[in-house]
């Protein structure tokens, strides 16, 4: 009898536990679940007040992926994203890796409060900037260019990748580069060839980081950009699918969620490593 | 170690001497790898940052090739503007409100993911998509679902009878309401992030630490006050703050969402130093606005350092 009692209260608890799990799940993934039936609905049943707005009342189409790529500039967006991204990661990866094995390991003591300074340029990034920085970019000549986002995104991403990379850095033993200093590489070439090949997978994370932050930026693009053939997808869909107050919601769902989806994907598998290096200074001690 | 090393190098003397005063020498080395990324933020984070404060006491504007100061002018004009007060007191509100709740929720949500559960890769995707996929899409997708005549939410709500035939909100045209949607959609896309931080703070305790209390007899709330908590501290900490700083800082939404109307009820200090900087072209009068968060950021990057002086020491 009291084991029956046992039983019943480990069954409602778990019922309870599901249940707040599938609660959570659903608030979060509701926007995307809304975009994946829209993209896919055809106008007459989206606009119809009458109709179930979760499942399909009339078949399902195409026509909005159709809009999307060739009557709108989506697919030029999304280059011209892929374009910003790499080029952003490059310069990131130049300036972040040599500076984050610098402070990790030939600054000394003022190496880790310069750490944290130039990680702390990445709180006051964006919001204080954007407007001397419009002016900046004007004075250079590069408004309405991809290039002043090029010029620009490493003021976000150069820190942060500084800030994990130390991290990886510290954990590599210094007996490795000596070893290496032993067979008669100098310090530069240790870092060369024998602390950067072992940090393969700190630097491939701060690449999809680096890229995920190109992809998510809005301020400055919205601010130094203002020909639509020059925008990136997250500024572009809000800004370009919406005609004046007409909304064209299929095409421009697909367009969210298209975008949304390889990002999502690809950062999910490096979630953990962001975090551990994102809390590394607190956790450290 | 150091003389070690100094001494098998200078056992390797058939390199070129100049070379190798750059490549093997500690400290020349260590300046000559910073210099470029210290070069890079000076010129476009320093330099950026001086002029904002310039701008403040400027009449600046975007068309104008030259400026002159007006002392603060601006700063007097602003704290008399009825506007600006409204939209200072929407980023506490705003900032406050929503920090309360997400860490509320991630808490809980941290303790229902730290069971172990079949299918948990799945779940933790969905949850973390709102955070990852790029913002202003994912409130794209609210703005549709918000809509004042198709919502989806409204039908959900009518046809599970908790909003009765009648009563069909317009979340984004009444001001309370709007206020709550920024604050919703906002809670929604930082608890993927306050969650993971959380669930990484929650595991760094050591179980035995858990176990021994457990076996001395603490209860759960003794546990919890006296371990789990003080434990999880400088964490905890950290995250807050970057949690104020985002929260009072990010625009996204309210530029998507309702582009700080209905009757500026939205507005907050940076979604206002965009409008009249950027849109309206009175850079000195948005610098000055958005300058009003820097005590904020100083006081959160001087907390930061305390942490980590304090951890150094430790």
């Amino acid at each position: 009898m009291k084991k029956n009692t046992k039983d019943t209260k480990q069954i409602v608890l778990k019922i309870a536990h599901l249940g707040s799990l599938a609660v959570f799940a659903f608030f979060a993934s509701l926007p995307f679940l809304w975009m994946l039936i829209t993209t896919f609905k055809q106008d007459a049943d989206l606009y119809n007040r009458a109709n179930n707005p979760f499942i399909f009342n009339m078949a399902p189409t195409l026509v909005h992926l159709k809009e999307l790529f060739h009557e709108t500039l989506f697919l030029k967006w999304l280059l011209n994203t892929a374009w910003v991204g790499v080029l952003v990661v490059l310069i990131t990866l130049f300036l972040a890796i040599p500076a984050a094995y610098s402070l990790v390991r030939l600054a000394g003591r003022w190496g880790e409060r310069l750490g944290i300074g130039i990680f702390l340029t990445y709180l006051v990034a964006p919001t204080i900037l954007f407007i001397p920085m419009s002016r900046v970019v004007a004075n250079l000549g590069l408004q309405d260019s991809l290039w002043s986002l090029v010029l620009v995104f490493p003021t976000f991403t150069v820190p942060f990748a500084i800030w994990l990379l130390m991290g990886f850095f510290k954990t590599i033993p210094r007996d490795l580069e000596e070893a290496a200093m032993i067979d008669g590489y100098s310090r530069f070439g240790a870092f060369i060839r024998m602390v950067i090949p072992i940090s393969t997978s700190g630097i491939l994370t701060v690449v999809i980081f680096s890229f995920t932050l190109v992809v998510q930026e809005y301020i400055y693009t919205l601010t130094f950009v203002t020909t639509a053939s020059q925008y990136t997808v997250s500024v572009g869909v809000p800004t370009f699918l919406v005609h004046g107050d007409v909304y064209n919601w299929g095409a421009l769902m697909a367009g969210c969620l298209i975008a949304s989806l390889p990002v999502v994907i690809v950062y999910n598998f490096f979630v953990e490593r962001f975090i551990s290096g994102l809390t590394l200074g607190a956790v450290k001690g | 170690m150091d003389t070690e090393v100094k001494t098998v190098e200078s056992t390797f003397q058939s390199r070129n001497q100049h070379l190798s005063f750059f490549l093997d020498n500690a400290t020349v080395l260590g300046v000559l790898m910073i210099a470029p990324a210290v070069i890079y933020i000076l010129a476009l984070v320093g330099y950026p940052l001086v002029l904002a404060f310039i701008y403040s006491f400027s009449d600046i504007t975007i068309g104008s090739s030259h400026f002159s100061f007006v002392g603060l002018e601006n700063i007097q004009m602003l704290i008399r503007d009825f506007d600006f007060k409204t939209a200072l007191y929407n980023t506490i509100y705003f900032t406050a409100v929503s920090m309360i709740i997400v860490l509320v929720l991630a808490k809980i949500l941290a303790l229902i993911l730290l069971k172990d559960f079949k299918g948990k890769f799945i779940i933790r995707t969905l949850i973390l998509m709102p955070y990852v996929a790029p913002i202003s899409l994912g409130v794209i997708g609210w703005l549709w679902m918000l809509d004042s005549i198709y919502s989806p939410i409204n039908w959900l709500l009518q046809h599970t009878r908790l909003f009765g035939p009648d009563f069909w909100p317009m979340w984004l045209g009444k001001p309370k309401l709007a206020m709550s949607a920024i604050i919703t959609v906002h809670v929604w896309r930082m608890l993927p992030l306050a969650t993971v931080i959380m669930l990484a703070g929650l595991t760094s305790i050591p179980q035995d630490i858990q176990d021994a209390a457990l076996v001395d007899g603490a209860g759960y709330f003794r546990r919890l006050f006296q371990i789990t908590i003080p434990m999880m501290l400088p964490i905890m900490l950290v995250a807050v703050l970057f949690g104020i700083v985002f929260t009072a800082t990010d625009i996204i939404i309210i530029l998507v969402l309702t582009r700080g109307g209905p009757y500026g009820s939205t507005q907050v200090l940076v979604s206002k130093a965009f409008y009249t900087g950027i849109d309206a072209g009175d850079l000195a009068t948005g610098a000055a606005t958005a300058l009003f968060l820097f005590p904020l950021l100083a006081a959160v990057a001087i907390f930061m350092l305390r942490i980590a002086r304090r951890a150094e020491i430790a």
